[in-house]
């Protein structure tokens, strides 16, 4: 699937990298804990996340990742937003809650994965 | 190739600023077509420890070698020192005060991740004194 999917099954705002979304994604990880994304995440495309501070960008960046999905609503401010445009990163918001928002993206066929 | 070689300096309780020096040493690294599993390897380990020096360590020096055959990180800070060293390797376990872990970090897999994604640590910590941690990532 590719961001844009992904964007269309949230019904997700896109907030930066509008030019982006045609890019493929295999698999994604949830948490708020960038401590265990950074220890368990493996070649993930799709982060999601309800954590809003500087270091989302930072652990997507150090992972490769290419989509990064703020939860429940949560609002980044300009300066994240800027972070992840530099460094060509699609941001997108949602309102849906952490759960809900994984099982959507797995129902259309996101994996999370090998353990 | 010469050895290259890339130094840092890690400002204290500044956490927005905190991983800067990893993402640029990812940078210089993909500009000099290093393999991407190696860039990662570095990247997630070198922020790892740039986060630990931030939070526990009132910031410190970052030093980066690049060898054709390898790729040495040498993070050198005055802070507190580990008391047990086995313990903080430890998967989960954490020292890590509630306002870090608000902000996303302080899980305990620090520097066991570090250990995971790199081909050689040393840990090398005195009480009151600081921390050296050396890794290495073969390319």
């Amino acid at each position: 699937m590719t961001v844009k999917d992904v964007k269309d099954v949230l019904k997700a705002r896109v907030l930066t990298g509008e030019d982006l979304l045609d890019q493929e994604v295999r698999s994604a990880c949830g948490s708020d804990m960038m401590s265990d994304v950074l220890a368990f995440s493996k070649d993930h495309s799709v982060l999601l996340t309800g954590l809003c501070n500087p270091q989302v960008i930072r652990t997507a960046e150090m992972l490769d990742i290419v989509c990064l999905i703020f939860v429940r609503g949560k609002k980044p401010d300009d300066s994240i937003i800027e972070m992840a445009k530099d460094r060509d990163l699609v941001v997108l918001a949602t309102g849906h809650r952490m759960f809900s928002a994984c099982g959507m993206l797995y129902s259309a066929g996101l994996r999370g994965g090998a353990i | 190739m010469e050895a290259i070689c890339l130094t840092y300096d890690i400002s204290p309780d500044d956490f927005t600023r905190a991983g800067e020096a990893s993402s640029d040493v990812k940078k210089k690294l993909k500009q000099m077509g290093v393999g991407p599993e190696a860039i990662r390897k570095v990247a997630i380990a070198m922020y790892e420890g740039e986060i630990n020096m931030v939070i526990h360590a009132n910031g410190g020096k970052i030093r980066v070698e690049i060898t054709p055959e390898k790729i040495v990180m040498i993070l050198d800070d005055v802070g507190p020192g580990i008391p047990d060293v086995d313990l903080a390797m430890q998967a989960g376990y954490s020292t890590a005060p509630d306002e870090v872990r608000s902000l996303g970090f302080g899980a305990g897999m620090g520097l066991p991740n570090m250990k995971k994604y790199t081909d050689e640590m040393e840990v090398e910590t005195h009480l009151g004194v600081g921390t050296k941690i050396t890794m290495v990532v073969n390319i």
